[in-house]
């Protein structure tokens, strides 16, 4: 397999930069640094010991025994909720900022759904003491207050954007349009494989340590790779992450699950690889949910953090080639796994997480007894107990 | 010779520089957008660019972001925009530049796209979010059906960009003023002339300038060292401005007009 992406950023027909040329330079600038400090024995030595010391690296791999005895197979969860700000997010976003840092740069700007990827970047901020400004769809500012009270307590501005649909496909809008003016002093750290290269390429290095973690882990405690590895897909870094050391080794099946919402035929949703087409946005050709014209949809799911139209490049490619299956779960669906695994195991699982676990409920008849099965709870769930509360017709507040 | 190529050999007779206008297709409505490109065009405009609205507009600022989705609110179609353009045929040779984002015009098909736009009477694209790298498909079409591709330098651009956009642009360079998304400004950016002057060492095609340009003192100061100024923004403030009043075209006229006059190159050039 030729190592991807090319020079110009492309995953076969997919990625690339599809960006105005005031950025372009801006793109090469950050490409040559991150080509240069990849492997660069003091930014990697840095890094490690801050994944170690700083996040809670490495995570856990753990065997959910209730969960596996009540279905016959073999389940671990690979648990990147523990890590500090409780998602993988922050595998990247420490990434980034050593890289900002190298680069010069004063102040950090981010784009955020749910608030995961804002709080991991306000986070990093903090720690290194950079100025940093989240934009935020209005609609999501009004849905996730507790994230965006963490951001302020972390010294980060959030700013409301109320163009568009008022969600995360426009606060990257609103990201891209503040970089394109202040380039010259701003770090752009992109939550997700998505946006131009060398954002698909680099957040994916940030994420794969998952991966690698997971291929160690497996081999100690059951001395051979697992059958399956099940992760959610929403612009896919965790997915990615994990799917990633084990693209060559075609033994392991993996298994990218995006957003049903309410149902892929009835919609909306988010399943960009499942019901979308090939399409540019946010400076990368991929997978789009979009109508006839080429106008962005607007996405839809319980899990903010699946709620975005587009996905990463990688992904795209992968679907095409077949090596990664992708399918789709719905809202229900992925709420009777979350209740199930807060029963079974006593993990309170992120709604995008729960995506994932729903793919085992769905399929538990069509697995040989006794199947390994990983699956990246990628986040914890104490941001959704209020989505949840609401669907069972509780009040919490 | 193309009709962009002569409207500037037209223009250099005059010793005028060319007003390049903006609108948005559709916005506030496709007849009224109709009506407008008739009024652009009997009040100086040289040039029309003529916007595709997409649903995320990532280099514009609010007022096209805003004009953009007043546009969308109206079934929107490419074939609309070709009618606009079939019915400008009827009565003007005024080049016409369509100017959006890549994924309509994927979405499109390129090599469709170039063969409409053609025979509908375009002149030239420029696509915001197509840097030279990503071009070729879109470039080679362009080419099949005589159509220019305008591509964008900017104040970050270095000697390497520019000589790359330099080698695949034709019609004219667009150099975007500001490090910035577009938006009318209160002041002009500055070293303009420097950069025109940099930019000339790549190329022989005309320069324009736009990004922030909103007032006839701007298109003054910028007639001095480009070929031509590109207004934006500032239009579709008036447009706005004017939604539902019965004097949205004479407003118009009123302001391109005064932007025209400012055209004219004074002394020796």
């Amino acid at each position: 397999m030729k190592k991807l992406p090319d020079a110009l950023g492309h995953f076969g027909d997919y990625g690339g930069r599809f960006v105005s040329e005031t950025l372009m330079p801006a793109l090469l600038e950050l490409e040559r640094a991150y080509m240069h400090y990849r492997n660069d024995p003091a930014f990697r030595r840095e890094l490690k010991l801050l994944l170690q010391e700083f996040v809670g690296r490495p995570t856990p791999l753990y065997f959910a025994k209730r969960m596996s005895q009540h279905y016959g197979l073999k389940i671990y969860l690979k648990r990147e909720d523990l890590n500090h700000t409780g998602a993988h997010k922050i595998n990247n976003t420490v990434g980034q900022i050593l890289l900002a840092l190298r680069m010069k740069k004063s102040r950090i700007i981010a784009e955020t759904g749910a608030g995961q990827h804002g709080v991991a970047t306000a986070t990093v901020a903090a720690r290194f003491g950079l100025q940093c400004d989240i934009f935020m769809g209005a609609e999501d500012v009004k849905r996730q207050a507790p994230n965006v009270f963490r951001m302020k307590l972390l010294g980060a501005r959030v700013i409301p954007v109320s163009s568009g649909s008022c969600t995360l496909k426009d606060a990257m809008n609103e990201a891209m349009r503040d970089w394109i003016t202040y380039v010259k002093t701003t770090f752009y750290i992109i939550g997700s494989v998505a946006g131009p290269h060398p954002y698909p390429m680099m957040v994916r290095d940030f994420q794969k340590i998952i991966g690698e973690e997971t291929k160690r882990q497996i081999l100690l405690r059951e001395g051979r790779l697992p059958d399956f590895i099940v992760a959610c897909v929403g612009g896919g870094s965790n997915a990615i992450g994990i799917f990633y050391p084990f693209l060559k080794t075609t033994s392991v099946q993996l298994i990218g699950v995006e957003a049903a919402g309410v149902g892929l035929r009835r919609g909306p949703h988010s399943a960009s690889l499942c019901a979308g087409k090939p399409g540019v946005l946010h400076g990368a050709k991929s997978y789009l949910l979009q109508d006839a014209a080429g106008q962005v949809s607007v996405a839809h799911s319980i899990a903010p953090g699946l709620d975005y139209p587009g996905v990463g490049p990688e992904h795209s490619f992968l679907k095409d080639t077949g090596r990664v299956i992708y399918t789709a779960v719905t809202d229900d669906e992925a709420l009777a796994a979350f209740n199930e695994l807060c029963q079974y195991e006593g993990i309170i699982p992120a709604l995008e997480s729960a995506h994932a676990l729903a793919y085992i409920k769905q399929n538990a008849r069509t697995f040989k007894k006794g199947s390994i099965i990983v699956v990246n709870l990628s986040g914890r769930g104490d941001k959704d107990i209020h989505i949840v509360a609401d669907k069972m017709g509780m009040n919490i507040t | 010779m193309t009709r962009i190529q002569e409207t500037f050999e037209h223009l250099k007779r005059k010793r005028q520089r060319a007003l390049i206008t903006y609108i948005t297709a559709g916005d506030p409505d496709p007849d009224t957008t109709g009506a407008l490109l008739r009024c652009l065009v009997d009040s100086g405009a040289d040039m029309i660019e003529l916007g595709i609205p997409f649903s995320d507009p990532m280099a514009d600022g609010p007022t096209i972001q805003a004009a953009s989705q007043r546009a969308l609110q109206h079934p929107f179609s490419m074939d609309r925009v070709f009618e606009l353009v079939r019915r400008m045929r009827t009565y003007c040779e005024t080049p016409v530049i369509l100017f959006g984002y890549y994924n309509p015009f994927l979405q499109y098909g390129l090599d469709r796209l170039c063969k409409d736009a053609q025979t509908a009477g375009a002149d030239a694209l420029l696509v915001v979010d197509l840097p030279p790298e990503e071009a070729g498909a879109l470039h080679q079409a362009a080419r099949c059906h005589q159509l220019d591709m305008i591509f964008l330098l900017a104040p970050t651009s270095t000697p390497a960009r520019m000589k790359l956009v330099a080698s695949m642009a034709s019609g004219f360079i667009y150099y975007v003023s500001v490090t910035g998304v577009t938006g009318a400004r209160d002041r002009l950016a500055e070293a303009m002339d420097k950069a025109c002057t940099r930019i000339r060492r790549y190329t022989d095609l005309p320069i324009g300038i736009g990004f922030g340009v909103s007032r006839p003192e701007h298109v003054r100061a910028i007639a001095q060292y480009a070929d031509a100024v590109i207004v934006g923004s500032a239009l579709i403030k008036i447009i706005e401005s004017r939604i539902g009043k019965t004097d949205m075209k004479n407003r118009v006229a009123q302001f391109v007009r005064s932007l025209k006059q400012a055209t004219q190159i004074n002394g020796t050039s």
